[in-house]
């Protein structure tokens, strides 16, 4: 059944199944090889409990491990991709899309809402790595837009979590275009005095480590993440060496002051509301100054 | 040679579940059109790769005689005074900035700048920036905020270079600063991809108030050659790439990305650098006119808006799963 074939828009519920589990009991760790059964695994947040290496976490799963029960409801607007390319692929980008959502029961690659962490209110922006990569193309531009919007006017604080490869190449310049589209939206936020939290996951890369998630008040570094611009693949084939080990993981991005902490899975729900304390309006005694470019200019 | 052997595995295979689809009566036709679809690219990466217009286009682009920003900088100015280092860490020559005159008044430039002997590109990193370089970048453009000084801003990278000390020194958190800062510079911002815009590496110096292109410049998401590599995993279909991609400046001006074409002169602005540099020169100096009529709220509105309205989506009816927003 081609769910978004027939034109219709699909929320995202938390307590729908799962699309796109495949049935197997078992899985192998890419990391130490064993075999592992795979209820333990997605006990254990979805960490090898052999060896302790992180699989990624679906957008839903990943809500479902920083909200509240039932504070989630999704926000997005009904928006769709559309193929302004007619990207010339192996396969074309209308039916990569369609197979995407079919697999993965999202409409595009971020899932966006309101919920509750620990009873404090957010604006939640989630990428989902198995949509396309994650990928940033115009319909993710515009749903992170939103979301910044929504968070600024109901000062709610905005978290965005992200796994991507960065920018949707079947989407051309459009999707380098979002880098700038969503950065110019971020200060929103500032002007609202709403804090911003960038959580960087497996893998923060490339065109949206190059614009949002790299503009948080505070960003935290989830265990086991790849974060880094360029890929440890084009770094390798252009400098031909070998690379360092620890190259580009949450642990590299903070001892180069990339990231504020380095945060494990279980620990990440309580991380984010003790941070958004911190915040809670009124939080600070001093007046706030009006900020924003013409603010400053006439400040003489 | 391992195509070609792949070829013949494939056909075998197709043969035989074909057979064996008649001779048991299973309903194979999805195994089989996927075998059928891995064939077809074989096939496909046996071919010469093809040239397209587009290709050619990047070609000249890349053309190693084609003037740089301070050729057309030298050219354009009655003054230039560049300025070094970021205060931080060094001084990248991928990034060239400083002050300028320009048609009476002062202004601030940018640009990425490549070498044109082996030693200078050793020096300019050919024309692929490191973190420092937009951090120079950005400081000099906020001295430019400071004073009033429009910003002229000349792309020509391949992108950011993509090395450890790169990454070390937070490439990606440099590029979105830059962008988000762009946003905010109350002075007018004329942006000119002179040649290569690649990818996060052009950007991160091309938010502006006006988007202007070459003829035969190109900016694009990615290479041509990583996308290929991607999509084919054979970097030599670059030519077919860079048709998919619609990296040439009408098609940008088609999509919304670019305000304007600057026409070359014959056979691309390295035949006359000259004549290149002055329709360049009369283009910035006719956006400059327009957009100092603007109050700064105004530009900056209208600067935010019109990367706002960069996209391209659907909006649909919500019919099921509907729950009320809050
Ligand atoms: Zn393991």
């Amino acid at each position: 059944m081609p769910i978004f074939g027939n034109k219709q828009y699909f929320r995202v519920k938390l307590e729908a199944e799962e699309r796109g589990k495949d049935e197997a009991l078992w899985l192998k760790c890419k990391s130490c090889g064993q075999l592992v059964f795979k209820r333990q695994v997605q006990q254990n947040r979805n960490i090898c409990p052999k060896c302790g290496e992180y699989f990624f976490l679906t957008a839903r799963e990943r809500i479902k491990s920083l909200v509240d029960e039932r504070s989630f409801r999704d926000i997005a607007r009904p928006l769709v991709a559309v193929d302004p390319l007619h990207f010339v692929d192996l396969k074309p980008y209308p039916q990569r899309l369609e197979q995407a959502q079919q697999e993965t029961g999202l409409a595009s690659a971020l899932v966006l809402g309101r919920a509750k962490i620990e009873k404090l209110p957010v604006i939640l922006a989630v990428m989902d790595l198995r949509f396309i990569g994650g990928s940033m193309g115009s319909v993710m531009g515009e749903q992170i837009v939103h979301g910044l919007h929504r968070a600024a006017a109901r000062r709610r604080a905005f978290i965005l979590v992200s796994s991507t490869g960065g920018a949707r190449m079947q989407e051309g310049i459009l999707s380098l275009m979002q880098m700038a589209k969503v950065s110019a939206a971020r200060h929103l936020l500032a002007e609202a005095a709403v804090p911003f939290i960038s959580v960087l996951t497996y893998p923060t890369t490339a065109g949206v480590l190059a614009s949002i998630a790299s503009l948080g008040d505070v960003t935290l570094a989830e265990k086991g993440a790849l974060i880094g611009f360029a890929g440890p693949r084009v770094i390798k084939a252009t400098i031909n060496q070998e690379l360092p080990p620890g190259f580009q993981t949450a642990q590299f991005a903070l001892e180069h002051g990339i990231v504020d902490q380095v945060v494990s899975r279980a620990e990440m729900r309580g991380e984010i509301a003790r941070l958004l304390r911190f915040f809670v309006p009124g939080s600070g005694k001093m007046k706030r100054v009006p900020s924003g470019p013409t603010a400053r200019q006439n400040g003489r | 040679m391992d195509a070609k052997r792949a070829i013949a595995e494939l056909e075998r295979k197709v043969g035989e579940l074909n057979e064996l689809g008649q001779r048991e009566g299973l309903a194979l036709s999805e195994e089989i059109g996927c075998l059928q679809a891995r064939l077809r690219d074989l096939r496909r990466s046996l071919l010469p790769a093809q040239a397209t217009p587009e290709w050619e286009t990047v070609k000249l682009a890349r053309q190693p005689q084609r003037p740089y920003p301070l050729d057309y900088l030298s050219r354009i100015m009655e003054d230039i005074y560049e300025l070094h280092g970021d205060r931080l860490y060094g001084d990248d020559q991928a990034v060239v900035a400083g002050l300028g005159r320009f048609a009476g008044q002062t202004v601030v430039f940018v640009g990425t700048q490549r070498g044109r002997s082996l030693e200078e590109n050793k020096r300019r990193n050919f024309g692929m920036p490191h973190p420092e370089g937009y951090r120079k970048a950005l400081r000099v453009m906020q001295l430019a905020a400071r004073f009033g000084f429009p910003i002229f801003s000349l792309i020509d990278t391949p992108g950011a270079y993509p090395g450890i000390g790169a990454e070390e020194r937070n490439i990606g958190g440099a590029l979105a600063e830059s962008i988000y800062r762009m946003f905010q510079l109350p002075v007018p911002i004329i942006v000119a991809i002179i040649g290569e815009g690649g990818s996060g590496g052009a950007l991160g110096l091309a938010v502006g108030d006006r988007i202007l292109m070459l003829e035969h410049a190109v900016y694009s998401v990615i290479t041509p050659e990583g996308c290929a590599g991607i999509i084919w995993r054979d970097r030599t279909k670059a030519p077919e790439a860079a048709k998919a991609l619609k990296l040439t400046a009408p098609h940008l001006l088609e999509l919304g990305v670019i305000d304007q074409i600057i026409p070359e002169p014959p056979g691309g602005a390295h035949h006359d650098p000259d004549a290149a540099a002055r329709a360049l020169k009369e283009a910035l100096d006719r956006q400059l006119q327009e957009l100092l009529k603007l109050d700064q709220a105004e530009l900056l509105a209208r600067r935010g808006e019109k990367f706002q309205r960069m996209g391209c989506y659907e909006e649909l009816t919500i019919a099921v799963g509907q729950s009320k927003e809050g």
